[in-house]
């Protein structure tokens, strides 16, 4: 696997279509849209101002790129670049913005949150949702594209709408009995919506399609809660995360807690394979060569190899104390990922930032705990196979597969 | 005999007298103060005996001490030693035989009370010894009380320090939980602070939001526009449609039919996975009867209940069994019965487990188990029997194997090669005089073909030729008509001819399809008699060979090849005249049926040549 050559992108904006055969990048205020195999140039875009955010649509055809200082959004067409859409939300300014799931719709959130704005790409319509919340996750569209999950906040109460993607018709508005609602996710089913409340109370709501609650889990009190949410791929599991460094897999039937995963610094199932990243050393093998090419010492820092050792049982692992009285403390499960085929629970735990905790969800066990070099700022599973893709800001992808694991 | 005699002192005597006045009832007092007075007096006894013997009975007082005893006798009871008086006055005489049986009665007495000393004295010993046997139990026990008694005391001590230890704790612990609660209660007022405070707050922020939005939505900037070059159809390619209450019935109908299919199919799979696990349930209750049932006649012998109950079950086993089967619901009575059953049969099985082990622990302990010890010689018999069956498989494999590469390589390169070759050679030689046989026979047969298609093409020639001459004879025949009148006679003529050339036409007939063969039929008869004579040395081989192969097909080709080049000569006369087919001298029609015949062979021929590699 290599690297192919260095492209200027600003902003981290780079995404792949969904179709997987374009990559956009954004450069300042430039939209480029490259072929994936051959990373040609196709398009070329220039937008109004620096882009902030880009986003392809559904079907692969267009995308949005959105100005914010400018409160702009400017649609593209893939097909007809001479095409062209500018949405201008003026003084009401803009926040974010993103695509309905059928492609031909664009729902921009005003500033402070004051209302959502549904453009429509096809007709002359204008839609209003007033009061969304201004939560981390606010907005939840179903698998399939047909409801939109919308938290809101009036009277000082939470609140969930449930709309009709297709006609964009209120469907479902219940109040949910969280203090401060931090997020909604839709399972892959479609069929329940799983809503927590703020860190300062552990809460996950478990609502129904038509708005009934189905269950309410609560873990502990007082502590700080839930911080990463993530369903899995077949809808059975629900994984809550949580300050105090443990996940809880909640399963569909009862959706009450089936097991919890801790996450120690030390290692000490012997069952458990534990990579550590480490080092090639190549000053060792300078001295051994005839003609020591000079570039390669000063190059060293720069292009060392690193491969994986397995450290054998018990292994400790580095681990952050974070800072106590500051908000928002680097303790706790900050990323959850299910592989795609549902065998697999990828973990962070952010008080052992170096390392990357894989469950067998077959077995509810652990099975492999990954260790690098520098702290892991992300990680995602390919999408259609179970191999887990980690980065931690140096030069190197990290690949991880039941068959072993490689850095690139 | 002087041990016998009671002596008393006269100073006793009188102690006894008074004694005997006042404790009649008594009599073993003063008979043991007389019994120990013997007692201490039997040793000295021998000594004194003269000395006590004259101390109460002298000679001068002979009377007295005669009066003085009967009255003593009368006293205890015995008879009067005087004789009956017969008058007052006279003096009384002693009654020797009184006085005998008194001495006698006395005597018994004595050994009596001897006797009952003697009892007594053991007794006495006994129960001494007894006493002190208590006694000394008595002194342990009280030791063994004082021991107990201070453990007691410490123990008691021990426990109320735990206690108070416990206590302490207690108290620990009900300060930290009440230290608990308080910073929890604390906790929670905060919470509740803090969250009026929000509300507070937020109710602010959404009054200036709804002052922004007012003023946003007032404004009506003209800027807040979509410009779109045109306007882009639906993604499913169908048009907008109105909101109305119908729309809204049926996204509520869809959403309703999209929650129902979800748990449609979840009840789905919840139900396969029921029947799967009752499957497996039923299984492993079958296995379990099953293992259990062959245990059915031990336990008979030894007689346990669980014999009773493992019938039975089995029997009820096979009652639900089969009304399970029939069923199949999730009902409750079903589902309870099977787990039921299965706990009963599992409990069963654990039992006779249990016992197995028990067992085994036993036959390790005793060892001399004789079921045991001869089912597990038997045991080791077998396995030795089969371990020898073993070893002597191994041996003969062995021995196999060393023939067979014996075989494979015993004979040197040069014999090898001569033997690989051996068994082809002869094959390869017949191989070699069939090819050329055949390659003979090719050759004839494309002569022969050759010069059919001359003959043919010479016939065909000279029909030619013959029909020009009999239209050129016709014409003058018709020409000559008029002048002559044997219409039969050229009738006969014009049909032998006709017949002739018919037959020579069906002839062609028959053979224009055929020219494929190397030896295609000669039409005209001379011709034909010409060529069959020219062919003959080859034909008649061929067909020979044919009928050999024919009725000799199954015969090894070594023995047709040797046979043909023999047969040949004598068939060639011999075929002749035993073939009906090769007879010269017969009609057309015969002639047919041997050139049909001999295609036929020849077809036959053709079609076996080609078995021929």
């Amino acid at each position: 696997m290599n690297f192919s050559e260095v492209f200027k992108l600003s902003s981290l904006l780079c995404k792949f279509s969904p179709d997987g055969k374009y990559l956009a990048s954004c450069v300042q205020y430039r939209l480029v849209v490259r072929d994936v195999n051959t990373l040609q140039v196709l398009q070329l875009y220039t937008c109004l101002d620096q882009i902030q955010h880009a986003e392809w649509s559904a079907d692969s055809r267009f995308i949005l790129c959105a100005m914010y200082k400018r409160g702009l959004v400017q649609v593209w067409s893939l097909e007809q670049p001479e095409w062209h859409c500018r949405i201008d939300e003026g003084s009401a300014g803009l926040v974010a913005s993103c695509w309905s799931p059928d492609g031909r719709h664009i729902l921009n959130t005003t500033e402070f949150h004051l209302r959502i704005t549904v453009w429509s790409l096809c007709t002359k319509s204008v839609s209003y949702i007033k009061y969304p919340k201004a939560c981390q996750q606010g907005i939840s569209f179903t698998r399939d594209g047909r409801y939109l999950a919308l938290a809101e906040r009036r009277d000082c109460k939470d609140h969930v709408s449930i709309f009709v993607c297709s006609d964009w018709q209120l469907l479902r508005h219940f109040d949910t009995e969280t203090q401060d609602l931090a997020g909604i996710e839709w399972a892959p089913n479609g069929c329940v919506l799983a809503v927590w409340d703020t860190c300062l109370e552990y809460k996950v709501l478990l609502y129904s399609l038509d708005g009934r609650l189905l269950s309410a889990y609560c873990a502990y009190e007082w502590s700080l809660g839930v911080k990463s949410v993530a369903w899995s791929p077949s809808s059975q599991f629900l994984a809550v995360g949580s300050y105090d460094g443990k996940v809880r897999i909640l399963n569909h039937v009862t959706w009450k807690m089936i097991t919890e995963f801790g996450h120690p610094a030390t290692v000490t199932n012997p069952k458990i394979v534990v990579y550590k990243e480490a080092e090639k050393n190549p000053r060792l093998a300078l001295g051994r060569l005839a003609f020591p090419p000079p570039r390669a010492a000063a190059g060293a820092a720069s292009s060392t190899e690193s491969k994986y050792e397995i450290a054998s049982v018990p292994v400790s692992l580095q681990t952050l104390k974070p800072v106590a009285d500051r908000a928002n403390p680097k303790v706790g499960i900050g990323a959850l990922a299910f592989s795609p085929d549902n065998y697999f629970l990828a973990t962070r735990n952010d008080s052992v930032p170096n390392a990357v905790w894989i469950w067998d969800i077959q077995k509810l066990k652990l099975f492999v705990v990954l260790e690098q070099l520098s702290p892991v700022r992300s990680f995602q599973w390919d999408p259609q196979q179970p191999r887990l893709a980690i980065c931690t800001g140096g030069n190197k992808v990290y690949l991880w597969s039941p068959a072993g694991c490689v850095s690139v | 005999m002087g041990e016998w005699m009671t002596v008393t002192d006269p100073h006793l005597s009188s102690e006894s007298k008074n004694i005997c006045q006042y404790t009649s009832e008594t009599k073993m007092s003063p008979s043991s103060l007389y019994s120990q007075q013997v007692l201490c007096s039997s040793i000295p006894l021998s000594k004194n005996v003269h000395s006590f013997f004259s101390a109460f009975c002298t000679e001068e007082n002979i009377e007295q001490s005669i009066s003085y005893l009967d009255q003593e006798l009368t006293t205890f009871g015995f008879p009067s030693l005087y004789e009956e008086s017969k008058g007052k006055d006279t003096k009384r005489e002693l009654n020797i035989v009184a006085v005998l049986n008194c001495m006698n009665e006395l005597l018994v007495l004595q050994r009596k009370n001897l006797l009952a000393q003697e009892n007594v004295e053991t007794q006495n010993l006994k129960l001494g010894s007894d006493m002190d046997h208590l006694q000394n139990c008595y002194a342990k026990l009280k030791e063994q009380l004082e021991t107990s008694r201070r453990e007691m005391i410490g123990l008691q001590e021990r426990d109320r320090q735990l206690q108070c230890k416990n206590r302490n704790l207690h108290q620990l612990l009900k300060n930290e939980k009440d230290e608990v609660q308080k910073l929890q209660n604390i906790i929670a007022s905060r919470a509740t602070q803090y969250n009026h405070d929000m509300k507070r707050k937020e109710r602010e922020y959404n009054k200036l939001k709804e002052r922004l939005h007012q003023l946003v939505m007032n404004k009506k900037d003209k800027k807040i526009a979509m410009e779109v070059l045109n306007y882009v159809g639906r993604a499913d390619g169908k048009r907008g449609s109105w909101r109305t209450g119908k729309t809204e019935a049926r996204n509520e109908d869809e959403m309703y039919k999209i929650l129902l299919n979800d748990y449609e199919y979840r009840q789905k799979q919840i139900l396969m996975e029921n029947a799967e696990l009752k499957k497996v349930l039923q299984q492993m209750k079958k296995e379990m009867i099953s293992l259990l049932s062959p245990q059915k006649q031990k336990p008979r012998e030894r007689a346990d209940d669980s014999t009773g109950t493992v019938i039975s079950d089995a029997e009820e086993d096979a009652g639900e069994l089969s009304r399970e089967s029939m069923w199949d619901l999730s009902c409750e009575t079903v589902r309870e019965q099977l787990t039921n059953s299965i706990r009963k049969q599992w409990r069963i099985l654990k039992s006779h487990v249990e016992k197995l082990d028990n067992q085994v622990s036993k036959v390790h302990l005793e060892g001399f188990n004789d079921e045991d010890v001869i089912s597990r010689q038997d045991h080791e018999q077998e396995t030795e029997k089969l371990e020898l069956e073993i070893q002597q498989c191994k041996e003969m494999i062995k021995t196999q194997q060393q023939l067979l590469q014996q075989l494979a390589t015993a004979c040197d390169d040069d014999t090898t090669s001569l033997l690989r070759d051996c068994y082809l050679l002869e094959e390869k030689e017949r191989l070699k005089e069939e090819w050329s046989l055949f390659k003979e026979q090719k050759k004839n047969f494309e002569k022969e073909r050759r010069s059919f298609t001359e003959a043919a093409i010479r016939l065909g020639l000279e029909r030619k030729a013959f029909e020009e001459e009999r239209a050129s004879w016709l014409k003058q025949q018709f020409l000559n008509m008029t002048t002559f009148d044997h219409q039969n006679s050229e009738n006969m003529k014009l049909f032998s001819a006709f017949s002739g050339s018919s037959d020579r036409d069906s002839l062609t007939v028959h053979s224009r399809p055929r020219q494929k063969k190397p030896h295609g039929v000669s039409n005209g008869s001379l011709v034909c008699a010409s060529k069959l004579t020219k062919s003959l040395p080859a034909s008649p081989s061929t067909s020979d060979f044919c009928q050999t192969r024919s009725c000799a097909s199954e015969h090894s080709s070594i023995s047709v090849l040797n046979i043909t080049p023999e047969e040949t000569k004598p068939n060639q006369v011999g075929g002749e005249g035993a073939s009906p087919k090769w007879s010269m001298a017969s009609g057309p029609g015969s002639q047919e049926g041997c050139y049909s015949g001999c295609s036929l062979t020849h077809t036959n021929s053709h079609v076996e040549k080609d078995d021929l590699p």
